[in-house]
């Protein structure tokens, strides 16, 4: 299975680096360098000056990130359980989910400082509400006989949480992860255009205005690695945590 | 060891289980059957503690029911495995709530596993086995507990028909050798007269008949006249009654 997944990242490298390749052609001029020297610069570059940047930009979307799944996930399953706190609660998230959360930095800025914690909280802020919605909803969709099942072999208290809810809405929180990784990467490049030195889309921005186009590019390729990175981390939970879901839609498939 | 006496429960307003009186002594077994809707399941998670009843008493070896009672193993409708646990864990998982030791869990999986012949499918998902070996493991599941009643939801609904008569045979047999008491609720009219002692006819609610059965516990008993005999009686009354 593993190993299909890495063909296939394989082929889309190739396809994606052919493309950029013909681009460089048509163009013709410095504003698309060739990924031959993209690449030599990306290896040249990558532990003298990437790595700071990448690893701030890590740090960053990590800590974002894991609080967003933290608070998140406590939000959804006290609504998802509890028919009242639901009510008091989801108008409000109804209300703030389509919000574009992403015009709040510069009053992050002013509140929280123009340091990490602004560009944090930022990223926190749009990863929890897909995280809430998620839990929320997959928690009310648990079929109730699971519940039956575990109470009548003597599961209670908070072990009905570790193997019964837990398992049963791990697979949607991390279909939500994946989808909100890819924005939160997003609003990081966005966000790490202000008031710092360090990360990646800093980096990028910077040899922009530097006019410096291969360096750009290599801060491109460097993000997209790190996106990549990230969603194989979220494929490799999958793989360990959510196997059995993976099964399922294989017997499915085999009977249709 | 079980006596239900004036049993009440609504859902919603509605009336699902009236007035049930009955009792079954240890070692006996009581079949239920009646239509989809009739309030059958609904008794199955009564005595089992799952749901609490509006009136009357359930009571099990003297002791009042209404909660679940560590001695009573449940078979559900739809198996009720956990299908992100391996065959393994869902057995192991009423053993690792009671918090015996790995070691101790791990033998008693495996003897149950083995009792049921699917241990070679230990560390597979339920998605990945046939509704028999599902049913198998649920059994196991319940056994493994060592109960000393079980109390089934319809379990062999969903399976073929040879599978479904391995597994009434299967039941006969684990009632014979641990002298299991157990209740089947069903809509299966052959079902009822081989697994049940004594047979109760459900409707809206309410027992309208109890039926004794001379001929339980012979295993060749569907080769035989009278269990036709006691099927077409069976028929004619639930026909008489409206319920076919």
């Amino acid at each position: 299975m593993i190993k299909r997944s890495r063909l296939n990242t394989l082929y889309g490298a190739i396809f994606i680096i052919a493309i950029w390749w013909l681009m460089h052609l048509f163009y013709s001029s410095s504003v698309i360098p060739s990924p031959y020297i993209v690449i030599i610069n990306f290896f040249n570059k990558l532990l003298p000056v990437l790595i700071p940047h990448i690893a701030m930009s890590l740090y960053r979307i990590i800590t974002a990130v894991l609080l967003a799944v933290i608070v998140g996930i406590s939000i959804g399953l006290l609504t998802g359980v509890n028919e009242k706190v639901d009510q008091f609660f989801s108008p409000v998230i109804y209300l703030l989910y389509p919000i574009p959360k992403i015009a709040f930095l510069p009053l992050f800025m002013l509140l929280f400082g123009l340091g990490n914690s602004s560009k944090i909280i930022l990223i926190m802020v749009i990863v929890i509400f897909q995280i809430i919605v998620t839990t929320r909803d997959s928690v009310k969709n648990i079929n109730p006989e699971y519940f039956y099942s575990a109470r009548s072999v003597g599961v209670k208290g908070w072990k009905i949480y570790r193997h019964v809810i837990f398992p049963a809405i791990l697979p949607q929180i991390l279909t939500a992860l994946r989808i909100t990784v890819g924005t939160s990467i997003a609003v990081l490049f966005y966000a790490e255009n202000f008031a710092t030195q360090y990360g990646i889309g800093y980096y990028i921005m910077n040899s922009w205005i530097m006019v410096n186009y291969v360096d750009m590019f290599t801060g491109i390729l460097a993000i997209s690695i790190l996106g990549l990175l990230i969603f194989q981390v979220i494929d490799l939970l999958e793989e360990k945590y959510c196997h059995w879901v993976k099964v399922g839609n294989q017997e499915e498939r085999e009977i249709r | 060891m079980i006596k239900v006496s004036n049993l009440d429960f609504s859902y919603q307003n509605e009336k699902v289980v009236e007035n049930i009186n009955f009792s079954i002594k240890e070692g006996k077994s009581l079949a239920i059957i009646g239509p989809s809707g009739c309030g059958k399941s609904t008794l199955i998670y009564l005595l089992a503690g799952l749901l609490k009843p509006d009136e009357g008493v359930i009571k099990i070896n003297g002791n009042i029911i209404n909660n679940i009672r560590k001695k009573t193993g449940v078979i559900l409708q739809n198996y009720g495995l956990f299908p992100w646990k391996t065959v393994f864990d869902n057995v192991a998982l009423g053993l690792k709530v009671r918090d015996y030791d790995k070691n101790k869990i791990d033998d008693m999986v495996k003897n149950a596993l083995e009792k049921m012949g699917i241990s070679e499918l230990h560390n597979k998902f339920p998605a990945e086995l046939s509704g028999g070996q599902n049913q198998r493991v649920a059994i196991a599941r319940s056994l493994v507990l060592n109960p000393d009643l079980l109390l089934m939801d319809e379990p062999f609904s969903a399976l073929d028909a040879l599978t479904r008569e391995e597994m009434q045979n299967l039941i006969l047999k684990i009632h014979k050798e641990n002298n299991l008491s157990y209740l089947i609720v069903t809509h299966n009219i052959d079902e009822a007269v081989f697994l049940g002692q004594e047979i109760a006819v459900m409707k809206e609610g309410k027992f309208i008949h109890m039926i004794d059965n001379p001929y339980f516990g012979d295993i060749k008993l569907r080769e035989k006249e009278e269990f036709f005999e006691l099927c077409k009686e069976l028929r004619v009354m639930m026909s008489e009654d409206d319920l076919l």
